[in-house]
Parts: structure tokens; sequence; C-alpha cells
């Protein structure tokens, strides 16, 4: 039955320690948009956007008055759009735009799926589409690119990931006077999911339905919440129980919405996608919970341990409270969208080696990091061959969101603004991995892809 | 199909009655109330029963919220409680 403390916990993880339905992300199908003619092709893609999704703004809203749960954005993932580049020909720009134009009209602030999947070669549309991300991501303001440059099945795409890091660079020349807005708006993935609600590396991958609804909740000032309350020597099974529970209620809020929002809009439900997705709002970071279990500053020696137990108690709260668990899922460690990540990374405890190590135990991978303006193309390449190699080794999913700030040195600020925060520019190792880059080629599959 | 009504702030005359008349006006049968005065402060939980309201639950919240006194009145839908608190 309905108790007292339970329904002040609910209210109090609600109005004060910012739980928040994060996202609601409709992922639509354009494989039947697909057209020769690239004018054809994009005036189909607009019409099935605005026929789906013309109702999942009003749908979100509803639901949140309904439920008093904030749903704090609503977005659109698309098929990789170069799959129907390759099949119409073209400037792919043109798909670029229509997504735009679609997802102004439809209401929502950010269309993922700009995006090519390369891990083992490139096929048709897929170079166009590259070379014209940077172009692409200066001209609209919602969409959002992503690459997939390796996979533990295939190996990582070594000519791609050199062409990545000249890509992420010219996109944060393309955008300078704007704070190099448009590599943050671009990830490089190895083993990118088909279904991650979250921008800015979502997509609705080839082998996903028509359409569907896929729900990121978050909630990490819950979580530190409910280890604050925890006794400074409690043991760390003991917090790893507190979080599996904490992780547990915020999921099944997830379940709930999405079960609603799929209900109401007569699209299935796809996943839920548990990550602990910090924010710039005071008491909403990953840092802090890191620090609350007991480290002076995010970054010090034992921050990797405690990530691995917060992730992986994350997920297993998680998984017994939704039908289906899927996306990232985990905890999130975007350096500009956490206040304890950017406070640590200001006062040098927090470097890009620590975050590397993270990466290994958390969901995603180098995320919305500041490098130095002068950092070079392969440098860039350097550093998403590396966690590539993470994510390829460890069968898991691991990206890179990196942000050139052009004309700024180590020390010097870049600021964005809203979600996506800002942060210092961080030191980076020079010494030159040219040689390497330049070999190209593939890093061959590793032996764990041979699991038959 | 039932709601979730807590107030929480200061006690004053009149709270208990503002809240039951903006639910009847709205054909919200009140099911139970639990409330506790501490000191000065006052915390009141009131289960009610949505199912034959004349307005949607956004409405009723909006009333409240109008007509608080003070006091911060939040309503939620029993299905956040029933499927966060329970395996």
């Amino acid at each position: 039955m309905l108790n007292t403390k339970d329904i002040m916990e609910t209210i109090t993880m609600i109005q004060e320690e910012n739980l928040d339905i994060r996202t609601i992300t409709m992922g639509i199908s354009l494989l039947d948009c697909s057209d020769r003619d690239i004018d054809h092709s994009c005036e189909k893609v607009y019409k099935k956007i605005l026929r789906c999704a013309k109702n999942l703004v009003a749908a979100g809203d509803e639901i949140e008055q309904q439920y008093g749960i904030p749903i704090i954005n609503k977005r659109i993932s698309v098929t990789p759009i170069a799959i129907l580049a390759g099949a119409s020909g073209g400037d792919p720009i043109n798909y670029a735009l229509t997504l735009e134009k679609a997802a102004r009209d439809v209401g929502v602030n950010f269309i993922g799926g700009y995006s090519a999947l390369v891990h083992k070669g490139f096929s048709s549309g897929d170079l166009d589409l590259i070379e014209s991300i940077p172009r692409a991501l200066t001209e609209t303001e919602c969409v959002c690119s992503s690459v997939n440059i390796g996979s533990t099945k295939s190996g990582i795409n070594m000519d791609a990931v050199g062409l990545m890091g000249r890509v992420v660079r010219k996109t944060a020349e393309l955008t300078a006077n704007r704070q190099c807005i448009g590599a943050a708006k671009l990830v490089i993935f190895c083993n990118a999911p088909e279904d991650n609600p979250f921008m800015a590396g979502a997509f609705h991958g080839p082998g996903e339905p028509d359409c569907v609804i896929n729900v990121g909740v978050s909630g990490p000032g819950v979580v530190r919440a409910a280890l604050a309350k925890a006794g400074k020597d409690w043991d760390l099974t003991r917090i790893a129980d507190i979080i599996k529970k904490t992780a547990f209620k915020i999921t099944r809020m997830g379940q709930l919405v999405g079960s609603e929002a799929s209900a109401r809009l007569g699209v299935p439900f796809g996943i839920v996608d548990l990550s602990l997705a910090p924010t710039p709002a005071i008491g909403d970071s990953v840092a802090y919970i890191l620090e609350e279990i007991g480290l002076e500053s995010c970054g010090a020696c034992g921050t990797t341990a405690a990530l691995a137990m917060l992730n992986d108690a994350v997920k297993k709260g998680g998984v017994m409270a939704s039908s289906n668990v899927g996306g990232l899922s985990g905890a999130f460690i975007p350096v500009s969208e956490d206040a304890g990540m950017v406070a640590a990374a200001a006062n040098g405890s927090l470097t890009i080696e620590k975050l590397e190590a993270m990466t290994a135990v958390c969901s995603v991978g180098l995320d919305m990091i500041v490098i130095p303006g002068d950092t070079t193309a392969e440098v860039i390449s350097g550093i998403i061959a590396d966690e590539a190699a993470i994510g390829m080794i460890n069968s898991k999913t691991t990206a890179v969101r990196l942000i050139p700030a052009i004309g700024k040195k180590e020390g010097e600020v870049l600021e964005f603004g809203g979600l996506l925060g800002g942060g210092p520019v961080m030191k980076v190792n020079n010494s030159s991995p040219a040689v390497m880059i330049a070999r190209g080629g593939r890093i061959p599959a590793p032996i764990q892809s041979l699991n038959n | 199909m039932r709601a979730v009504i807590s107030v929480v702030g200061r006690d004053r005359v009149g709270i208990l009655a503002m809240i039951s008349n903006i639910c009847a006006g709205a054909n919200a049968n009140v099911i139970e109330v639990t409330q506790s005065v501490l000191q000065e402060f006052f915390v009141m939980m009131m289960v009610i029963d949505i199912s034959g309201m004349n307005c949607g639950l956004a409405d009723l919240r909006r009333q409240l919220e109008e007509n608080s006194m003070g006091m911060k009145i939040h309503v939620m839908h029993e299905d956040i409680f029933n499927s966060m608190h329970r395996i």
C-alpha cells in the first residue's frame, strides 16, 4: 500500500534531488525513404518524421503534467544517413538541412543520426557523409552526428580513425566563433549501440523496428543524496547496495514514463537507458557521487575503482526495474556537463589519462572534453584509437567527443551554456603518433570476437 | 485510479478545508488522510480517488497551487509510487 515514507521520498527525489526523465527519444527508421533522387529522398524523410513525431512533444508534456515527473528533452534519432546517401548520391548536406527543418517543425531540440557505420570499412555514401560533417554541424543547430569506427567483431578501421581526427578539427575550426560548438555534436564510437537515446551519439540502428520510443532516465543527485545519508564507516558492499536500490527506483520511473509514452503515441516501447547522466546543475554530478563514496577529489587514486562499483551497481539495480534495458546504461562522465568534474579538472586533480582509465569501467568514453586548440589531427586520431582499443578488447561501448578549443590553451575555458555546460582546456600529451596513424588499414578483430 | 496530494508548510487554520473544497469541486473523493503537526510545521498526505474527476490532474494541481496559502503542495498519480517502491 502507499505509505508516507515512500511518498515523501519520491517527492524529495523529484523536487530537490533533480530526479527526472532526461529524454524521451523517438527512433524512426528512414530505410523506406531511400531513393535514387536525393530531393525525393529528403522529401520522404521530412514527411515520415513529421508523421511519426508530430505528437511527440505534446505527449511528453501531457505525461509530465499527469505524473508530475519532469521530462527534460524530447528528441529524435534516425537511421544512419550514410545509408540513404549511399542510395541517392548527391550532397549529403541536403539530408542535414532536411533533418534540421523536421526537428524544428516537430519541436524537438536535437535530432541524431547524421551518422555512418564504418567499423569494417567504407561503403557507398560513408565517405561523402563523413566529409560533409563539419559543414553539416556548422549549418545546423539541432543535428547530431556520429561515426562508428570499430567493434569487437570487426576490429578498428584505422583509415576512419585518421579521417575522424581531421573531421573533429575541421568541425571545431568552422564553429570557432561559436565556442567550437560543432565538435560538441559529434561522437566517434567503438561498439556503438543501436538504441541509445542520449545525444549526441543517438542513431536508430538498422536492426531496430520502424518506429520506437526509448527513454533515458537520470538521477546522479538522487544517488548522491542516498549515499550522503549512509554512515562514513559503512562498508562498500552496503554502499553498492544503496546505489542498487536507488537505481531500481529511478529506472522504474523511466519504465513508467516509457510505457505511457508508447501507449499514447501508439509506438512500441524500445528500451530504458539507465544512465546516470550529469548536468551542470548543482547536485546533479557523478563526480560528487564518487567524492561521497570517499575520495577527496574526483581523479584521485581510487576513482577508477569507485566508478567501477557505481557503474555496476547502477546496472544491477536497473535491470530488475525494467522489462527492456538497453542503450548505454551505466554512469556517464562528460566533463563539461558535470560541475564536480569541471572543478576537479580545473584544480588539476582530474587528467585525461585518468579519464581514459575511467572509460574502461563506465558506460561512455572521453566525453565533452575540451582540448588545446593547437592539438593536431594526428593526436586526436591517437586518442580515438586508444578509446576504440579499450572498447574493442573489453567488448564494451567507448566513444570520443573532444572539443578542440581553437585559439585557446591549457587553463583557458570554453562555455557552451545550457545542458552542455563548459569546461577548462585540459592538457594533452603532444608526442606525435603521426607515423602510426598514417599507416591506416585495420587493427584486426581480437581473439575474443571468436566466441561461437 | 488514485492520486496523492502532499502538503508541507507552516500550520494555519483552514488548510484541510481548502484542499477538501477543491477536491469536492473536482469530484475527487477523499479516501485517506494522514497528517501531523510538529511544532509549527504541518505535513499532510491525502489519497484521493480521481476516477470520477471532472477535470484533469494537471487542472487540479493548478487549482491547488493557486490557493496554496504559502504551503508546498504536490499532486502525484499513484502509478509513480506503485512503480518505484514495489518489486
